[in-house]
């Protein structure tokens, strides 16, 4: 199976503190992958290596045969990488649908004379940007709420929405950075599911940063464990669960030699 | 008992108000304000301005739920305008025993004491002051106390007579060629209108404003639903049809003055539109936005001048579109460096680039290319087949065209891609940034359609003036059109029009505002911020981001989606 995105030896500094240190790693094609780890152990900073927000100091990262580094956000986001962001980050007095078709950007084309004039074209792709939007909009079951404003939607659908503008661009590979934090138990479950339709129904991968432990041992094919920006355990769902390093990260270093990690925490 | 543990409040806002009564007394502008008669020999603008203070604190001396009793209420009004009349009072003993008073503040003149104390001695007049702002805070508090049904229609009468009567010079000024001389003799006195006709524009609009709301509404809206969608669409047609033929018609009801205050009122929508758009759209706050005007005008000066700083002679069509592209090239070039900065960085540095081009346009060493503080003059008027664009009414409609050119622009991007191009970026310029948003372009973008909007209605405003100097520049014109859109509405395509009829069309209708303008674009900008910060006409998505706890979902939302769905 082919890797659609291959770290090596990344390093992200900032000043003296090394947020990603030598970080190694890929993420084979149509897979679920989970990057786990305490807080602050630099998951985030490494979406954002991923995506272009921060430019990293040494090392290359490679998605789909082309590296990444040197380039911006935008660019990246052409090639076919997508975000969601841990504390949600919607336009938020755009509306519903406003949000999923800023998404799409990467699939239009029309220019501003065509924006001008009313050109077949531009009108043609808009009414089929908004007919995908709207279908998006179905998707994540948020049927009837494309003229809400986005700040004044519910958590969850906030969540939801933020996977629906992700989604909007195509991506081949979804970054997701704490898809369930602040959901109940059945909501958790719902996302659990709707994460693994994403790659069954649309072919898409995903890196998923996450907490619940439920949902990474559920989902994810392949677990990295991350502590201090260093990778200090790869594998299965299995095998992690019963890493005497990854127990002592979380854990500290008394509990590790008796406890494995509470599925259920 | 609420009603005698509480007066605080009362006891706060009457002095805040009476000390903003000291102070619009002290710094002249009662006194200016006093030359104009809203109906004559009854009321002034300067009266207007100092009682309603005590009126004010009245309204707000209680709430409505705090459990106070009707005459708890009318109590907490009374302190509130009797201490809203101790300071002007206080004012008014001091000039006696330190009569050098004026030294030191100019306007505190023997007039202004005079119409503080009613033309009375020191003592009756302020017994008198003390009266007349204590029955000022009994109405203002009492007006809370009426029903809704009556409270609308008394404000709507009250509003309507006000603004009748400071307008009175310009009603005068458009009915005179259409009126016999009785009539109008017996509608406006020497510089207002006369009670009568202030009783009748009273009764009248409160009759109205009862009427609609008892009625009219619901007949208006239920005819309107009964109708068929054709001839809904028919009735808009109309409706617009009407508008348009009004605005044309315009100068010729307005006659010459006013029309020329149109032109400016114009020329400002025109660079509000184009402001609206890098402001209000994409959320990059531009300080220096005078710089793309100057250049416009200076560019058009420079190519139809028959003085000696003339290069090509053009005519005015022809210069017209070098003036817009010079002022979009302006754009592009301040948009390069500033396309990393933020907020108040961005803000710092396009208020550097305005100030930048108007010290080159003043400076010794351009000024034998484009003339320094002699400016330009001699500036080549448009001509069309023949007819030359002379009087401001022919200027009016090249203005009106422009405007209509800027708001189908508007329009067009706001609800394109790149108008949510430029949404996404005012909201979050990271996120847009990885939802795949070309910064640069986009950027440049809103940079250079308003910096294009701004050099045309320089170009207008150099032929129209036909001499240009550089102190027409300065940054109070970005201040003015900046105010103008906030005040209007962000974002908004109708706000753009109400900020500038507001903030630069009364101020040139009534002449005493201009020593204080810009003391009230500041009250203003306040009173905005607090009271309606969406601005006075929103876009719709900002009204219901601001107001939508008060919004129940609208109906047509809901069809919206299920017939988009």
């Amino acid at each position: 199976m082919t890797n659609i995105l291959e770290t090596t030896k990344v390093v992200k500094r900032f000043g003296g503190l090394v947020a990603v240190s030598d970080l190694t790693f890929s993420i084979p094609q149509r897979s679920i992958v989970s990057i786990i780890g305490p807080n602050g152990a630099g998951k985030t900073t490494f979406f954002n290596c991923i995506t272009g927000f921060y430019n990293i100091d040494e090392g290359d990262i490679v998605f789909n045969g082309r590296s990444v580094k040197g380039r911006s956000p935008d660019q990246i986001a052409r090639l076919g990488i997508s975000r969601t962001y841990q504390n949600i980050r919607l336009f938020s007095s755009m509306s519903t649908i406003e949000n999923i078709l800023v998404g799409m950007e990467p699939q239009l084309h029309s220019n501003w004379v065509g924006a001008l004039l009313h050109t077949p074209k531009t009108v043609k792709e808009e009414r089929e940007a908004l007919l995908e939007a709207n279908r998006l909009l179905d998707f994540v079951g948020l049927r009837g709420k494309g003229d809400d404003l986005a700040r004044n939607l519910p958590y969850g659908d906030q969540r939801r929405l933020e996977i629906a503008r992700a989604l909007a661009s195509k991506p081949k590979l979804l970054l997701l950075d704490e898809p369930t934090a602040g959901m109940n138990p059945r909501e958790t479950a719902e996302t659990t599911e709707f994460i693994q339709n994403l790659r069954d129904v649309l072919d898409i991968t995903v890196l998923l940063i996450e907490h619940d432990m439920r949902v990474v041992m559920g989902i994810s094919e392949h677990i990295t464990v991350l502590d201090y920006g260093k990778k200090i355990a790869e594998g299965k769902p299995a095998e992690i669960q019963s890493n005497p390093q990854v127990i002592e990260a979380y854990l500290g270093r008394g509990a590790a030699a008796s406890a494995t990690i509470e599925v259920s925490v | 008992m609420a009603q005698t543990a509480n007066f605080s409040k009362a006891v706060r806002l009457g002095l805040i108000a009476g000390i903003v009564a000291l102070s619009v007394s002290a710094i002249g502008m009662v006194q200016t304000f006093d030359v104009r008669d809203i109906i004559t020999g009854v009321l002034t603008l300067g009266q207007l301005l100092l009682f309603s203070t005590a009126l004010v604190a009245g309204y707000f001396s209680w709430q409505k739920g705090e459990g106070v009793a009707p005459v708890g209420a009318i109590l907490r009004g009374l302190v509130a305008g009797l201490l809203t009349a101790v300071p002007p009072i206080a004012l008014v003993f001091l000039t006696i025993i330190w009569p050098g008073i004026r030294n030191s503040f100019v306007n505190v003149s023997a007039d202004l004491i005079e119409i503080l104390t009613f033309g009375q001695t020191p003592v009756v007049g302020s017994l008198m002051l003390l009266v007349v702002m204590g029955v000022l805070g009994v109405i203002g508090a009492a007006f809370d106390l009426l029903p809704r049904r009556i409270q609308k229609p008394l404000f709507s009468g009250l509003l309507w007579t006000l603004v009748i009567g400071l307008l009175s010079e310009i009603l005068l000024l458009i009915l005179r060629p259409y009126t016999p001389r009785s009539v109008l003799n017996f509608l406006f006195g020497a510089k207002g209108i006369t009670p009568i006709t202030a009783v009748i524009v009273f009764v009248l609009a409160v009759g109205i404003s009862a009427w609609w709301d008892a009625q009219g509404k619901q007949a208006m809206q239920h005819r309107r639903a009964e109708m068929a969608p054709a001839k809904a669409k028919q009735l808009r047609r109309l409706n617009i049809g009407l508008g348009v033929a009004f605005v044309l018609i315009l100068p010729v009801i307005m006659g010459t003055y006013l029309t020329e205050v149109a032109d400016i009122v114009g020329t400002f929508i025109l660079m509000g539109l184009g402001l609206n758009i890098v402001v209000g759209f994409a959320g990059l706050l531009d300080l220096g936005y005078v710089a793309f005007f100057a250049i416009g005008a200076y560019v058009m000066g420079l190519l139809t001048t028959q003085g000696d700083l003339g290069i090509g002679g053009l005519s005015f069509w022809a210069a017209l579109p070098f003036s817009v592209l010079a002022a979009t090239l302006a754009g592009i070039i301040l948009g390069v460096p500033v396309l990393r900065m933020r907020g108040d960085y961005l803000a710092i540095v396009t208020l550097g680039f305005g100030e930048i081009i108007r010290v080159l346009v003043v400076s010794d060493l351009l000024k034998p290319y484009i003339g320094g503080a002699q400016g330009i003059l001699q500036i080549g008027k448009p001509q069309v087949m023949g007819f030359v664009f002379v009087q401001p009414e022919h200027y009016y409609y090249l203005i009106l065209a422009g405007c209509l050119l800027a708001v189908f622009v508007s329009w067009r991007f706001r609800d394109a891609r790149i108008g949510r191009r430029w949404m996404a970026l005012r909201e979050d310029e990271d996120v847009a940034e990885a939802m795949g948003i070309r910064l640069v372009s986009t950027k440049l973008m809103a940079f250079a359609t308003g910096a294009a909007f701004s050099g045309l209605a320089g170009a207008i405003f150099a032929s129209r003036l036909s001499s240009i100097f550089p102190h027409s520049f300065n940054l109070l014109i970005s201040i003015n059109v900046l105010s103008l859109i906030i005040v209007g509405g962000l974002g908004s395509l109708p706000g753009v029009v109400v900020g500038a009829l507001v903030l630069v069309g009364l101020p040139e209708l009534l002449r005493e505002f201009a020593e204080y303008r810009m003391l009230l674009y500041g009250a203003l900008l306040i009173v905005t911020m607090l009271l309606r910060p969406e601005g006075l006409w929103p876009s719709p998505i900002r009204r219901r981001e601001l107001h939508a706890a008060e919004l129940d979902h609208r109906p047509d939302d809901s069809e919206d989606a299920k017939s988009m769905a």
